[in-house]
């Protein structure tokens, strides 16, 4: 046990304003490691924006100056290829100086596109599919037999419910109990190739999850008010949580929203100026 | 019951000492996926920490990795051919990448299955294991040396590749020196031939061998090799050294095993000759029991012996 407790559980460090304000400054150095020379997975980190932030600034219990403080709560992000969603948000929520980011994507740098634990707040390697709920099964267990009330969410991707991987870990996660376990699915419709519903298609969503004994919601993935209160709702005893985010891929950046090439992207400098543009107008509209 | 006359398989003799462990230290965790292997088993205070995931052998390698992370041991339970290929993208990402203290309780190793057929068969295992980083890969060759080598890996920082079988083998000689993880246990020494066996039957092919070329006056060296990964490479150049040949015996495919490290190891830094004894590069295609399958397959003394002398041209 640690001798200095984490934030209790139920401290936000921001009311919604803020948080859209953190939203905004996340997609900025998304948007600035994309401009990078190897760019990023531009779509799949803008439309997991709102999650993080929610978790980060909101739901999670953490303390950015103690990325290991032993009653943390855990968060992994099993669709690996957010890193640099992830990277934003650690920043922004203060895990390091938001200007390492500029070293991401460069020789030596342990900003890879897949995350690794080098980098402060991260909890585990990913980026192969599937692998997220299965260490959550294994976090949420060793919490529970700690007699601890932290909690261990996961954040896959939509396409990456493909995996047979995935349906193991739900199959174990509610066949022992887990409610100290909740995954978020960043639902924004895409995989590389094109739509999921055209590639193999995944609904009815909802209703498997339910079937697999998991007590499921779905929100607006970008709306920050609902995502916070569907993460605090107290899970149903005995059934772990799955929080459906209806999401947009890209979003924030019109000129690429709801697009499956805005997968993986490298902006050149007009574009890298347009996008912060836009980032910038919105925030000044108050809008998201 | 265990008697003299009847003794234990390396899996439930591991499983005896686990049991064993377990209510004493808090960090165990036992993760099973439904083997079968702890039906009825009494873990006492312990019973918490026995957490059967069914038959989900990559949930089982993530869950033991998640749990690792948070300070436990996770021992987790399936057989070798699944941990070592079905589940081995998990093994390599979320505990070798990670450097994790789970322990990898791998049974029906090599073709100790035997008329189970190569579904569960494991002949990849060990090439597969050893060329993960941070791995530690382990084989007993006896009940005994499966007992003392579990409880000296306890303290290893990182994963362990623990690699048992079905059923019961023969004991190693009682006079054999004591069985020290990460070194070879040097079971003979002679000068002519270094006879290098990894696992229970080869261990004992190569030691009827030595005494077959014994009594044609050539005298070996026998080293059993429990520890794959690190391979203790001081006793093997001074073995190889000493003697003029090389002979490995292995449960295992002939290819990237037991016999490939040795042959790395020596081929940078000794001029001696290395024989590899291995499975052929086959799948098995009759039943059989484990006896039965390693004597089709030519791990057996004669060919130790067949190969020692080939190599020496005696």
């Amino acid at each position: 046990m640690s001798g200095v407790l984490a934030p209790p559980r139920g401290t936000s460090v921001a009311g919604v304003a803020e948080l859209e304000a953190a939203a905004r400054n996340v997609r900025e150095h998304i948007v600035d490691m994309c401009a990078g020379q190897e760019g990023g997975h531009l779509g799949g980190s803008m439309s997991l924006v709102e999650i993080l932030v929610a978790l980060y600034f909101d739901v999670m219990r953490i303390d950015p100056a103690r990325p290991r403080d032993p009653d943390r709560d855990t968060l992994l992000l099993s669709k690996g290829h957010g890193g640099i969603g992830l990277y934003a948000a650690l920043a922004e929520r203060g895990f390091f100086p938001a200007a390492q980011l500029a070293g991401y994507g460069g020789s030596g740098s342990e900003f890879m596109a897949h995350p690794h634990p080098e980098v402060p707040g991260v909890e585990m390697p990913t980026g192969s599919l599937g692998h997220g709920l299965a260490l959550g099964v294994g976090s949420a267990l060793a919490d529970r037999l700690d007699r601890s009330d932290r909690r261990t969410f996961v954040i896959m991707g939509d396409g990456e419910l493909q995996e047979g991987s995935v349906w193991e870990a739900a199959m174990a996660a509610s066949g022992h109990g887990l409610d100290n376990l909740t995954a978020v699915i960043d639902r924004n419709g895409l995989q590389i190739t094109g739509r999921t519903e055209t590639v193999v298609g995944l609904e009815p969503l909802a209703e498997r999850w339910r079937a697999f004994g998991w007590s499921t919601t779905e929100v607006d993935g970008h709306d920050l008010g609902a995502l916070t209160s569907a993460l605090r709702e107290p899970p149903e005893p005995g059934r772990p949580t799955m929080v459906i985010a209806r999401t947009v891929k890209g979003k924030g950046l019109p000129f690429i929203e709801g697009q499956a090439r805005s997968h993986y992207a490298r902006l050149g400098e007009r574009q890298h100026r347009r996008a912060l543009a836009v980032l910038r107008a919105c925030g000044t509209e108050g809008g998201k | 019951m265990t008697t003299a006359t009847a003794p234990l398989s390396s899996r439930e003799t591991y499983r005896d000492v686990l049991l064993e462990l377990m209510p004493a230290d808090e960090r165990l965790v036992c993760l099973d996926s439904d083997t079968g292997l702890f039906n009825g088993a009494d873990f006492g205070t312990a019973a918490e920490r026995y957490v059967n995931l069914g038959i989900a052998e990559h949930t089982l390698m993530g869950a033991a990795a998640g749990l690792a992370r948070k300070g436990r041991i996770p021992f987790v339970n399936t057989m070798a051919a699944f941990a070592s290929t079905r589940a081995l993208e998990a093994v390599k990402l979320d505990i070798a990448l990670n450097g994790l203290p789970v322990r990898i309780a791998a049974t029906h190793s090599g073709v100790s299955a035997g008329h189970l057929g190569p579904t569960h068969h494991s002949l990849e295992d060990l090439a597969v294991m050893r060329l993960l980083p941070n791995m530690t890969v382990v084989v007993p060759a006896d009940a005994a040396a499966t007992a003392s080598l579990l409880r000296q890996s306890l303290h290893l920082p990182g994963p362990v590749y623990l690699r048992l079988g079905r059923n019961a083998t023969p004991d190693l000689p009682t006079d054999a020196p004591p069985v020290e993880l990460g070194r070879i246990q040097v079971l003979r020494r002679g000068d002519a031939v270094t006879l290098a066996a990894c696992g229970p039957y080869p261990v004992h092919a190569a030691l009827a061998a030595a005494d077959q070329l014994a009594a044609a006056g050539i005298e070996a060296t026998v080293l059993n090799v429990h520890t794959v990964k690190p391979l203790d490479t001081a006793t093997l150049l001074t073995a190889a050294e000493v003697t003029g040949a090389v002979v490995t015996v292995e449960e295992h495919w002939r290819s990237g095993g037991f016999g490939s490290a040795v042959a790395e190891a020596l081929a940078e830094r000794s001029a001696t000759t290395v024989r590899r004894i291995g499975m052929p590069d086959a799948f098995a295609s009759v039943s059989g029991g484990h006896q039965y399958q390693l004597e089709r397959a030519g791990i057996t003394a004669r060919a130790v012996v067949e190969q020692a002398r080939e190599a020496l041209g005696v």
